[in-house]
């Protein structure tokens, strides 16, 4: 059997660990259109920052596609997919056929349709490439200007602060990171950031631009040398789509990752997700996903059917030494209900309740232990069988019973 | 394999394990010349609850390890059903911290050697000089043993 991968990052290492898990004889093909070794996308900011380098970014050790036996096409990109003949085509116009494909293509930077972007130099942060080539153009007086004050922008910030002048952040809501904090936690990050130097500009679009000056919506004029796009990834899924895979905002597939498609696979951020904490459909775009995803589906290609059912949205962020742990739903209106149950000003601590479940939390400061309160919400524990009180301030497995307990430490095993 | 079990009814409280860890992970070869004016960080920790109850928790070294399918560089991997932690690929995301059930990975901080690694957890010894579980080896009263068995099924 024959099985292709298309992307070689985390959701087609999730998918290659997967396939040999069930399989060691199958022939595995991985296509990329980068021409490097798999390497943790995340760590891009921290290169930029000195604190990692090439050679640690490597998301597997060195001898992983040969331990793997994984055939690879580095430098190809997928240009069509032929379903009736099953074959993929390269950009060189080399065909490769599959029993089974997968699509792991990720996403890219979503660049909005702002008015002389087009035509004006500017920088997007998802890849190596896109790293290299930012460091390029920074200078110790550069004048940044980030668009979008989201999860990928904030870790650009992070990576190039010590190499440029100042940095300021242009963001169409009205709070930073706006998809997983409230108000009262954007608030205390904001003024974290302030205080290590940046400027933002908030509940602001950016109008046009020119290649030295934007102008804001609100009027601003925010001059700049190095403008950096990041609002928001868009999912890669042309490939498929085009010849007829469902999809809403990225593909639709079951828990083992299979598209409409026949013998069609696809995981990672480019298919969606059904996320636990409220039965949606949605993409979510973070790695232990992408991971979990893609292994599920290497295990179904292979014939192991071992669905993926536990996506919700976990998020760890680090910024200037400020941690950020928030997980699953936040179920409130995060403009106007900023009052944390438990917080003081180096520890913010926010949770969610609905139908006595913990469905979400957000962490700011000391995020120790709270994989604890992640398993509440995964696995939907009854908040009255619990002590929750207990560990509200500090997370602890003391607010389990003592039989919950010892199942949870100490599993099948016995007291002698 | 051989792993960590807690029996807390046997446990006293008594704080040694956390002592004997810290110990075992500080390099030094003397006792009190790794304790002496430190406060400790240690990979297992004793929950103190209410009514006198208490008991040690560290790395289960599940089967189904969240922690290393969720981390985002490949420092945490399995090795022999170990849990193993390569300090220098880790930038200390914490991502682990946020999806280990038991609260069994932790933030680190420089120690006495100065060595600053992000984050620290059970590596059954393994990691250092004394090649078996010190907690288990020093626990006076038998609440923790270091036996062979099957993985917990968490939560
Ligand atoms: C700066 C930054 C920081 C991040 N930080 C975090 C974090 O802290 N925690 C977290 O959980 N997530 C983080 N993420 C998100 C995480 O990186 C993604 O969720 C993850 O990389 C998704 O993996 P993937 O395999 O689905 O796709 P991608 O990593 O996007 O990889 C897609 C692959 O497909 C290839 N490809 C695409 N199209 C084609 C084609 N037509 N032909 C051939 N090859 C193709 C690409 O070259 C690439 O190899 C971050 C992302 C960025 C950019």
């Amino acid at each position: 059997m024959r099985i292709v991968i298309i992307g070689n990052s985390t959701a087609a290492v999730g998918a290659i660990e997967g396939i040999r898990a069930a399989d060691s004889a199958a022939n595995i093909a991985v296509i990329s259109a980068e021409m490097v070794h798999t390497y943790s996308r995340p760590l891009i900011s921290y290169l930029l920052e000195g604190k990692t380098d090439i050679d640690r970014m490597k998301y597997r050790p060195a001898d992983f596609y040969e331990r793997n036996n994984v055939q690879t096409f580095f430098g190809c990109t997928v240009t069509a997919v032929d379903a009736v003949a099953r074959a993929v085509v390269l950009d060189n116009g080399e065909h490769i056929g599959y029993d089974k494909l997968l699509l792991a293509a990720g996403s890219r930077p979503f660049v909005p349709p702002i008015e002389g972007l087009c035509g004006t130099e500017h920088y997007t942060f998802q890849s190596l490439a896109d790293a290299k080539s930012l460091e390029a153009a920074l200078t110790p007086k550069s004048r940044v200007l980030i668009i979008g004050a989201g999860l990928i922008g904030l870790k650009c910030a992070e990576g190039i602060h010590s190499r440029v002048g100042n940095i300021a952040v242009a963001e169409f809501a009205p709070r930073i990171l706006p998809s997983i904090l409230d108000g009262g936690g954007a608030a205390l990050v904001q003024s974290h950031l302030v205080g290590k130097g940046l400027t933002f500009h908030l509940g602001n679009a950016v109008a046009s631009v020119d290649g030295h000056t934007a102008a804001l919506a609100d009027g601003a004029q925010v001059p700049y040398d190095v403008l950096v796009v990041a609002s928001g990834v868009k999912p890669n899924i042309e490939l498929l789509t085009a010849i007829g895979a469902k999809a809403g905002r990225a593909l639709i597939t079951d828990s083992c990752g299979r598209t409409s498609l026949p013998d069609i696979f696809a995981a990672g951020d480019c298919a969606e997700s059904i996320d636990l904490t409220d039965g949606r459909r949605r993409v979510l775009a973070i790695l232990p996903n992408a991971y979990l995803q893609g292994r599920a589906a290497g295990k179904a290609m292979a014939g192991l059917e071992e669905p993926f059912t536990e996506a919700m949205p976990v998020n760890s962020i680090g910024l200037f030494g400020l941690h950020i742990g928030t997980a699953g739903a936040m179920r409130c209106e995060p403009e106007t209900d900023n009052n944390p149950q438990y917080s003081d000003v180096n520890n913010y601590r926010r949770f969610f309740f609905s139908d006595n479940r913990l469905t979400g939390f957000i962490l700011i400061g000391d995020v120790n232990r709270a994989g604890i309160y992640t398993a509440l919400v995964r696995a939907k524990v009854p908040i009255d069988t619990i002590n929750f009180a207990a560990i509200a301030e500090k997370p602890q497995l003391m607010a389990f019973s003592p039989a919950a307990r010892k199942q949870m430490l100490n599993g099948e095993k016995n007291d002698s | 394999m051989k792993r960590i079990y807690v029996r807390e009814e046997w446990c006293i409280g008594c704080h040694l394990c956390e002592y004997y860890c810290a110990f075992a992970n500080s390099g030094e070869r003397d006792m009190s010349d790794a304790l002496r004016g430190v406060k400790i960080n240690p990979r297992i920790q004793v929950e103190d609850a209410d009514g006198g109850v208490t008991y040690a928790i560290s790395c289960r070294h599940c089967e189904r390890p969240r922690c290393v399918e969720g981390c985002i560089t490949g420092a945490l991997t399995v090795e022999d059903g170990v849990i193993r932690l390569d300090e220098e690929k880790c930038v200390g995301c914490y991502t682990c911290i946020m999806l280990c059930p038991y609260g069994a990975i932790n933030p680190s901080d420089a120690g006495k050697s100065g060595r600053s690694r992000p984050i620290q957890k059970c590596e059954l010894c393994l990691n250092n000089a004394n090649g078996e579980p010190a907690c288990a080896a020093h626990c006076p009263n038998r609440a923790i043993i270091f036996e062979e068995g099957g993985s917990p099924c968490g939560l």
